[in-house]
């Protein structure tokens, strides 16, 4: 599976070349600018990227942009974002093109190695990714909005563990019951959530957008 | 930041405000001879009141009132004296103009027209400006003994009490930092040393490996403090996205639903963007944990000469900027940078805070 690393920082960048070619990634391409990481996204066309939010020149969220940026020119295009932090505004923003192929993790999660890995391959694979961090915030808030709010308590934890990226065995495994019953639940959600018919893994993708983005709707006129 | 002071400048404000000025020589010899009545208490006090006002016209700028005292006396005996002097200068200018104009020359020729026509232009131009400058003494005089130098005074009060806040605020800040750090990733970091220093050392490799597992949570966790540390100093998505979009992230953490309409052309200074972000925190905060609202909504805007923040909900109302810190928090951190903060929450609601802060963009 072919790779491409964008890290400033030569000590992350150099572990993940090395955690991720231990693992049975080839890393075609390992950079640590913006306007380094557009390129090689667009030249290579790697099976999965994974990058570092904050990149130079400007050392804000330019490691997102880019990779929004290449994703406007090669639609699909897998990638992964690593960050100090998780901003449910940034999650949406990867999420908005409905797509799939996303994920969003905090950096200390490269410490689980196993877990990551398995991360990186199913993003590759057209999966989510969202970090445990990224959902919690969003259950703090209460059951606020329409249609989320018509969601059981399990089937919003359910919900949850999709965003995370677990695909129903594994949230099967979690909860200790049959995968059968987390298929009802995710059907449940999906029709409570107004989801039409189509792959199961498109499906998965949209509910978990409409988790991020269920918002308020329009501004007070006052 | 010094705060503006708003008078007229430019060409047109100064011939406007000289003209002002000149016209105020026969009104102060006027109150000069109003002395006399100036025993009465009440026309005592409406002299005063309109040369302040004149004065304030004159110089273009507002002068405040102060208390009545030795200092009015005082200028009423000095205006008593220099008034009718003034008006007699300027009579003596206006009475030559006169003589050059009845002036009837022996020999009479365009030349003779001409040469008497440019001084009458002269002199009576001269003639404005002196009476101008006068006037203009007269005001400054005025405004020294009349006004009660307060807006200088006041403002020195403000900047002292709000540098005060600041610098405690920072302090508190710093504080907090530093027990953060002391009991959170310090503490942890030490921890992992320790447990990998036993791992070192331990004979049995199972023993070794749960050490191993002790640090690496201990790290994870040293992680998460220092993450939420940051946060609290400074947001990373403030840098990356300015104010509008820092705010537009707090809200989508709000427990309640939070609208919002956040427009705003530039970047306004950091300093200014991180105090107005951390007010519109705490302006959130405030609603989702005392004004049971179901909904909030934050608008931004810069409006001619500052920044507009204004948060309101649908709560219950009634908040009071002394009974709580929020509040006054806010207050205190836009007061660093002349900012206001206006409350309107009538029992019953719903809240509305507006905050307001000079800033060009």
């Amino acid at each position: 599976m072919r790779v491409v690393i964008a890290e400033d920082l030569t000590l992350l960048r150099d572990g993940l070349i090395r955690l991720l070619s231990a693992h049975g990634f080839e890393v075609v391409e390992a950079v640590d600018n913006g306007p380094m990481l557009l390129a090689a996204l667009v030249e290579q066309a790697p099976d999965v990227a994974v990058i570092d939010v904050r990149l130079p020149p400007t050392f804000t969220d330019e490691g997102l942009r880019t990779a929004l940026e290449a994703r406007r020119r090669r639609p699909g295009l897998p990638v992964l974002i690593l960050s100090q932090y998780v901003e449910q505004l940034y999650a949406r923003e990867l999420l908005s093109d409905r797509s799939g192929g996303i994920g969003y993790l905090l950096k200390d999660r490269i410490g689980d190695v196993a877990e990551f890995v398995e991360s990186v391959r199913r993003v590759a694979g057209g999966g989510t990714a969202m970090d445990a961090e990224v959902i919690s915030q969003l259950l703090t808030r209460r059951s606020r909005d329409e249609p989320l709010a018509e969601l059981t308590t399990r089937e919003r934890e359910v919900l949850a563990l999709m965003a995370e990226g677990l695909s129903n065995l594994a949230i099967a495994a979690r909860f200790g019951v049959t995968d059968k019953a987390i298929g009802k639940h995710t059907n449940n959600i999906f029709a409570k959530l107004g989801l039409p018919p189509s792959d199961d893994h498109n499906r998965r993708v949209m509910a978990v957008l409409a988790y991020l983005q269920a918002g308020p709707a329009s501004p007070d006129p006052s | 930041m010094p705060r503006v002071i708003r008078g007229q400048t430019g060409g047109v404000g100064r011939v406007k405000r000289g003209l002002i000025a000149a016209a105020g020589v026969p009104l102060n010899a006027v109150m000069a001879v109003a002395l006399v009545l100036a025993w009465a208490p009440r026309i005592r006090a409406g002299i005063v009141s309109l040369q302040r006002a004149w004065a304030g016209a004159a110089l273009g700028r507002a002068i405040p009132a102060r208390e009545n005292g030795p200092r009015v006396l005082a200028w009423l005996a000095i205006n008593a004296v220099v008034g009718p002097a003034f008006l007699m200068a300027m009579t003596a200018v206006v009475n030559t103009v006169g003589i050059i104009v009845h002036l009837r020359p022996a020999v009479n020729g365009p030349s003779v027209t001409f040469t008497l026509s440019l001084a009458l232009l002269l002199l009576s131009a001269l003639g404005l400006v002196v009476a101008a400058l006068m006037g203009l003494a007269e005001a400054r005089l005025a405004e020294l003994l009349l006004g009660s130098g307060d807006s200088l005074a006041q403002r020195v009060r403000e900047l002292t009490a709000s540098r005060a806040a600041a610098v405690d605020a920072r302090a508190a800040e710093l504080r907090r930092i530093e027990r953060d750090l002391h009991d959170g990733a310090q503490a942890r970091l030490i921890a992992v040393r320790l447990n990998l220093g036993l791992a070192r050392s331990a004979d049995d490799p199972e023993q070794a490996r749960e050490l191993i597992e002790e640090a690496w949570e201990s790290a994870g966790q040293a992680l998460t403090d220092l993450r939420d540390l940051v946060r609290g100093i400074h947001p990373p998505v403030l840098a990356d996205r300015g104010l509008a979009g820092a705010i537009e992230a707090a809200a989508l953490l709000c427990p309640i639903p939070v609208a919002t309409d956040l427009v705003l052309a530039g970047r306004p200074e950091p300093p200014v963007e991180s105090a107005l972000y951390f007010a519109a925190v705490e302006a959130m905060t405030n609603v989702t944990k005392h004004s049971q609202a179901t909904r909030a909504w934050v608008r931004l805007r810069h409006t001619g000469d500052g920044l507009r923040l204004v948060v309101g909900d649908d709560g219950h109302g009634g908040a009071d900027p002394a009974a709580g810190t929020g509040l006054r928090g806010i207050a205190e951190r836009l007061s660093a940078f002349d900012g206001t903060l206006t409350v309107r929450s009538p029992p019953g609601g719903p809240t509305i805070l507006t905050m307001e802060l000079p800033c060009a963009l």
